[in-house]
């Protein structure tokens, strides 16, 4: 195989001219986006603005019509185990016959070879995983026993053993918990710091400042990107989210506005 | 009926039954976990016309060609569902319907066609309907348990991708694994497993094999490695024990008979089986129900103490039966059994009364940290 010369290394994530469409219908409209390494990211936008199928399409999990994507430099084939991923917790059936500790592993998976099973190594880290989510004591259950945080502390333990230098997080605070929604935000800002990139598609525009130190705004095009003080703003959100928001203060030159969606999300 | 066992027909067709059993329990548990549990049904009735197809090329009942015939029907037909449901609006259950009742039309129709054609010494085709086990020769056994190894060989060799497959299609794309290509080889194995079924159990009543040991199984066990392993065991105990029945009395079909020990294992393991039975939740609501009523009751009666500064204030049961609205001397007698309330003898010519003991007490003080507990944690 012809090794590609790395495009645009000093991103983490670079996305040129990308276009997505489902049916004939466009749901990613010819987007640019770059996001540093480093940065934790929150990606917002009314319903349909297509967050979710921006994830998916950087992880190979839907074609693009045309464009291209880029991680660390590569495409998205050769940075699989570059990336992690968290898909939204109501897409598997929490009533499938495995333990806790066992989902995790699943994160190793991509590492081991194609007919090695899993192993006390992987275990090990699994268990390290659950520790820091604060879910040890849940290792040996059985996954139908879990409330919606403790589900999401554990998809998050099973990305963070992927050892992956870019998380992508499809919606992880919807339907849990305050005190797992403090917890998964602390940890992710702690794998911040230690240099990895956190990539959330997030829903509570009134936590973005709090969260975030990066932001994109999306509806089918990129409507602003880049550090939260720069593009927070009420014309951006205004410009996404048109009349489905109610902007607490509109005047004040429109910085930094407290926003609350009109519409509700899911 | 050990006698039976004797019998060189029943041997070959226990043994066929086994091999049956292990290859639908084990590719059922896939099928079945990814809700996909009308595909087999589907499958089953797709390979209808491949199995009269089969017949008019090699001109004569040639299992060979039968069998291959169809498998390629079966395939067809579950490409046809993957194809439409990928790239149109049509939905898999849709699909499902859509592909079995078409292909079932197709088959019976050829079906005739060759009954009224062919000689009809070379018939015999509606056999493949509803099965029947007595015609397995000891060469298909050859067949059957190539198919039931190379099925058990995939399983074991490509485990973690079918298990994170089956679990989480979307994480398993995001790690690299080809998911398309692992869903089409786990539906061309359930294809072989009901081509393999079908002289046995027949095309109309396949699918229970397919689902019903998975099913049952899936009550019993929190492990896939484990489901995986009971459905097989389940299998061959509904094959088995199908087999033999039917042999054991006279004239019944064995294929239908088959089914109906699978159903019954399922519906006892629905009713039975600890943690998610039937029964079992019952008991759980109902001892839940009694304890919350004893937990009120103790904390009841701490708090009067409490207010009455006397720890062994006498409370008169009535006044406790219109607190609550419902009779309360069988919540009382119950906690007097665990040491917790004793009867007082306070004024005797007023109702039966009732004090806590310093058991009763601690109880309760340990009842109502649990309770500021769980507030705490909400």
């Amino acid at each position: 195989m012809k090794r590609e010369k790395r495009h645009e290394p000093d991103l983490a994530l670079h996305i040129e001219d990308l276009t997505v469409a489902y049916e004939g219908k466009p749901v990613l409209w010819d987007i640019d986006v770059n996001i540093p390494p480093g940065v934790m990211a929150a990606v917002i936008g009314p319903n349909g603005a297509g967050k979710s199928t921006l994830i998916k399409t950087v992880l190979g999990l839907v074609k693009p019509t045309a464009g291209h994507i880029c991680i660390h430099g590569y495409p998205p084939r050769q940075a699989l185990k570059r990336v992690a991923y968290v898909p939204q917790r109501s897409s598997v059936d929490w009533d499938f016959p495995t333990t806790v500790v066992d989902v995790v592993m699943m994160g190793r998976y991509g590492h081991l070879g194609w007919f090695r099973w899993p192993g006390r190594r992987e275990r090990r880290r699994a268990m390290d995983a659950l520790s820091a989510v604060g879910m040890e004591a849940f290792a040996k259950r059985q996954i139908n026993q879990l409330s919606g945080g403790q589900q999401q502390r554990v998809f998050l333990a099973r990305a963070m053993v992927q050892d992956a230098d870019v998380l992508f997080l499809d919606e992880p605070m919807a339907g849990v918990d305050a005190t797992t929604e403090k917890a998964v935000v602390a940890l992710l800002q702690e794998l911040r710091d230690q240099g990895k990139t956190i990539i959330v598609v997030h829903h509570d525009l009134q936590t973005v400042r709090d969260y975030f130190d990066w932001l994109v705004i999306l509806n089918v095009r990129v409507v602003a990107q880049g550090p939260i003080p720069e593009v927070y703003t009420g014309e951006n959100l205004r410009k996404a989210y048109g009349g489905r928001i109610a902007l607490l203060d509109p005047d004040s030159s429109g910085e930094t506005p407290d926003a609350v969606p009109r519409e509700v999300v899911n | 009926m050990l006698e039976l066992l004797g019998n060189h027909t029943v041997q070959t067709v226990t043994l066929g039954a086994v091999l049956l059993g292990m290859v639908s329990g084990l590719l059922g548990s896939f099928a079945v976990l990814r809700q996909q549990s009308l595909l087999g049904d589907t499958l089953a009735h797709a390979a209808l016309p491949g199995v009269c197809i089969g017949f008019l090329i090699a001109g004569t009942r040639h299992l060979g060609w039968i069998m291959a015939g169809a498998l390629v029907t079966a395939v067809i037909a579950a490409l046809f569902v993957q194809v439409v449901t990928r790239y149109s609006r049509i939905k898999m259950d849709a699909g499902l319907g859509a592909a079995l009742s078409v292909s079932f039309a197709v088959g019976v129709v050829l079906l005739t066609y060759i009954q009224g054609h062919a000689s009809a010494s070379q018939g015999g085709l509606d056999s493949f309907l509803f099965g029947q086990a007595a015609a397995t020769r000891p060469s298909d056994l050859w067949f059957m348990g190539g198919v039931t190894l190379a099925a058990m060989a995939l399983v074991a060799l490509m485990w973690k991708q079918l298990k994170l497959v089956t679990f989480d299609p979307l994480f398993a794309g995001s790690i690299g694994l080809r998911v398309g290509v692992l869903e089409t080889l786990l539906t061309a194995m359930i294809a072989l497993a009901v081509v393999v079924g079908l002289q046995m159990v027949g095309v109309v009543l396949m699918t229970a094999m397919v689902i019903a040991p998975p099913v049952a199984a899936r009550q019993w066990v929190s492990r896939l490695e484990h489901m995986v392993f009971l459905a097989m065991l389940m299998g061959v105990i509904s094959g088995v024990g199908g087999v033999l029945l039917s042999a054991g009395v006279a004239h019944l079909a064995t294929g239908p008979v088959v089914v109906l020990v699978a159903s019954a294992l399922v519906t006892l393991s629905l009713l039975l089986a600890p943690g998610r039975g039937v029964l079992w939740s019952w008991l759980k609501l109902w001892r839940e129900q009694r304890s919350i009523g004893q937990r009120q009751m103790l904390v009841t009666l701490h708090k009067l103490a409490e207010h009455h500064e006397d720890p062994y204030y006498p409370v008169e049961r009535s006044m406790l039966d219109s607190f609550y609205g419902v009779a309360t001397s069988h919540i009382l007698r119950r906690l007097q059994a665990r040491g917790f309330v004793v009867p007082a003898s306070h004024m005797r010519q007023e109702g039966p009364h009732w004090a806590l003991t310093d058991a009763g007490h601690n109880e309760a003080r340990q009842e109502l940290e649990r309770m500021d507990w769980n507030q705490a944690e909400v």
